[in-house]
């Protein structure tokens, strides 16, 4: 056997020598830092989420019927009638969940450990971008099954664009093919959703990679290992702290891999909906234009940045200041790198201002995930007396989260260019390792 | 580094498990309504009660008869002869024989298709509707219900649970009387025991017919979740026999 496949790969190097280099580039000889913690399980899991979603996506589509008319329908035959198709849904749905609590968890990693910083931008902007994709994706996606909240969350959604002055409301029509979300609009979301958007996410993944590789990992410690001591077991010209990336992490990938499948067949099997944050109740209710439902509002993933226009008040006439401030929210995250401008990477080594902004920044995005989910509506009576006026406490709140959303990059900006952090020293080596 | 990733897994289950179970308490406090889908003598009483009361005027579009035999364990014989008044092929969902334009006369409003009722307003909403009809004069229907103030629907169920009055409030002059509670005026065919039992019955069923999958994914759940418990441990191993050299 292992005859037959040594000499199918020496078959296969012969007749197209460059594959193997490209190999033991990206797997063998792609040196990766040994310190790797927790919170770099989730590159990997977005990869593994992403496969997921893509190949449940195939065997919907199959039995999926993107008309106004037999949509809805379609997802009930694909629940009932189709063998295990409750479970390609479930798996989807579920999917479509943790991708972004994987992306989050990935990208707040980021933050904590400076991967942001030089000579890593274009990752970081590659990341930002598949970031943006898939929350068009998700969108998207969440129109698709025609419930009454896909519906009203289409068309809530939709006409923020209506905000912009002048050509608002010719560009609303412009996105749905119709004055209301309609057959025309789940006929283009459903196109956009399982390949236009798709095409690019894998492409856009490709170069994020490709960006990741030609400047390595970062690590726990923020120590650029490509430029401190050299040699180790494998190579003595290649960083003295980088240990291959296949089989090492490759295996302890499949740990987290492993662990995350279990969480997620855990929902998968026994909490389909989660309490109605993954599935909401009202997208059991068809899509119907003279119902509304008693509470409109995205899935919670959007919920922080959905917050933010609804706590950032019109004025001047015009209500487009919130959408301003939604998309802002987004492009500062883009120019995180100029924002943060500090010497040390890790969290580790920076100064105590840094620590505490970054923790209120935690706390803003949660509050803001709260207002934005209505969970506030519930907690506030619970917390300060049944006769308090929800609206004023959520206003007042979520505006605070507001601020101190934004005031993160602009204290990030003054801490760092005006040179007011106190940093610890870096060592030379990373520190730590399992 | 075992230690770390056992608590790692507690902490996320934990988190997982605590988070479903606050969820599960928004909205107005209604009683429990004690549904047990994997009860399958519930879920046949819960039948037979849907094809005797319900069934003339709801529909349960996407539930097919056979579907319904294969899950409660029954035979095709018996879901044609007892549960099955419209002359339906086996294969067919539970369609009702009134037709919609004849609802929407009679009542105002067509009685919704309860496919996926459960899925929409919960069980415990489905039942404590079900225990919330009362007899109100005002009514055009001589009906009304506290769970969905002037809700369209005629009490079918009557007859088992009998005729339930209004209590109001104590009000002040000027202000709009409000229901303090309902009481039994005149006593049905079963006690308020029987008639709870046969209101979560029902519920149980719709809970079922929201989601038939619920009954399979319980049953191959914990399978696949041990599986990819010792997977992740097999993997650890893995994992530690290769790392072993990394120093």
């Amino acid at each position: 056997m292992a005859n037959v496949f040594s000499s199918i790969g020496e078959w296969v190097t012969d007749r197209a020598p460059g594959l193997m280099p490209v190999y033991r580039k990206h797997m063998t000889e792609y040196y990766a830092p040994k310190n790797f913690n927790l919170w770099y399980y989730f590159g990997s899991l977005a990869l593994l989420v992403l496969v997921n979603q893509i190949v449940t996506g195939i065997f919907l589509t199959m039995n999926y019927d993107p008309s106004a008319t037999g949509a809805f329908d379609s997802v009930q035959y694909i629940m009932r009638d189709v063998e295990w198709g409750w479970l390609i849904r479930y798996m989807h749905t579920t999917g479509a969940s943790l991708f972004f609590v994987v992306i989050y968890m990935h990208m707040f990693r980021g933050i904590l450990y400076g991967s942001y910083k030089k000579p890593r931008e274009l990752v970081w902007l590659l990341g930002m971008l598949i970031f943006l994709v898939l929350m068009a994706e998700a969108f998207m996606g969440y129109v698709l099954p025609w419930g009454n909240m896909s519906f009203w969350g289409a068309k809530v959604i939709v006409s923020l664009f209506g905000t912009i002055p002048v050509i608002g409301s010719t560009l609303v029509e412009w996105i749905m093919g119709d004055f209301l979300p309609a057959d025309a609009t789940l006929n283009r979301f459903f196109a956009l959703h399982v390949i236009a958007l798709p095409l690019v996410l894998l492409l856009l993944v490709v170069l994020h990679l490709a960006a990741l590789h030609e400047v390595g990992s970062n690590n726990p410690d923020g120590v650029d290992i490509k430029h401190g001591a050299k040699g180790n077991r494998w190579d003595p010209t290649k960083p003295a702290d980088g240990i291959p990336f296949h089989p090492y992490y490759t295996v302890k990938d499949l740990v987290g891999v492993g662990l995350f499948l279990a969480i997620a067949a855990f929902i998968i099997f026994f909490q389909p909906t989660f309490g109605g944050w993954f599935l909401e109740h009202d997208n059991s209710v068809a899509a119907n234009n003279l119902v509304t439902p008693a509470q409109i509002k995205p899935v919670w993933y959007f919920t922080a940045f959905y917050a933010i226009v609804r706590m950032i008040p019109s004025a001047l006439g015009t209500a487009v200041w919130g959408v301003l401030g939604m998309f802002g929210s987004i492009a500062l995250l883009f120019a995180l790198p100029w924002i943060d401008v500090g010497k040390v990477k890790s969290i580790r080594y920076r100064g105590t201002g840094y620590k505490v902004a970054l923790t209120l920044f935690v706390l803003a995005f949660l509050g803001l995930v709260m207002i934005g989910t209505d969970f506030t509506d519930d907690l506030f009576p619970k917390l300060f007396g049944s006769d308090i006026d929800i609206t004023a406490w959520d206003n007042a709140f979520g505006r605070v989260m507001t601020l101190i959303y934004f005031g993160f990059f602009v204290f990030l900006w003054l801490y760092t260019h005006l040179g007011w952090e106190k940093t610890k020293p870096v060592p030379e080596r990373v520190t730590t390792h399992d | 580094m075992i230690k770390r990733y056992f608590s790692t897994m507690a902490l996320a289950f934990g988190l997982l498990l605590g988070s479903t179970a606050a969820l599960a308490d928004e909205g107005p406090e209604l009683p429990s309504a004690g549904t047990n889908i994997r009860d399958q003598a519930s879920l046949q009483r819960g039948a037979h009660l849907f094809f005797n009361y319900c069934v003339g005027c709801h529909s349960l579009k996407y539930m097919r008869y056979e579907r319904i035999a294969d899950d409660l364990g029954l035979t095709q014989d018996d879901v044609m002869q007892n549960l099955n008044f419209t002359g339906a092929k086996f294969g067919d969902p539970a369609i009702s024989h009134m037709p919609p334009e004849d609802a929407q006369k009679f009542f105002g409003k067509a009685p919704p298709d309860l496919s996926l009722e459960v899925s929409a307003k919960g069980a415990d909403w489905v039942f404590a509707y079900l225990n919330s009809f009362y007899l109100d004069p005002k009514s055009p229907i001589g009906w009304n219900n506290t769970v969905l103030p002037n809700a369209a629907m005629p009490f079918p169920l009557w007859e088992l649970q009998g005729e339930q009055v209004a209590v109001m409030k104590a009000a002040k002059p000027g202000d709009d009387p409000q229901i303090d509670k309902l009481t039994l005026a005149h006593p049905g065919r079963l006690t308020p025991e029987q008639y709870q039992q046969a209101t979560r019955d029902l519920t149980n069923f719709l809970e079922y017919v929201s989601e038939p999958a619920a009954l399979q994914r319980r049953h191959y759940g914990i399978w696949v979740v041990l599986f990819l418990l010792a997977f992740t441990f097999l993997a650890y191993l893995l994992k530690k026999e290769y790392w072993k050299d990394v120093h």
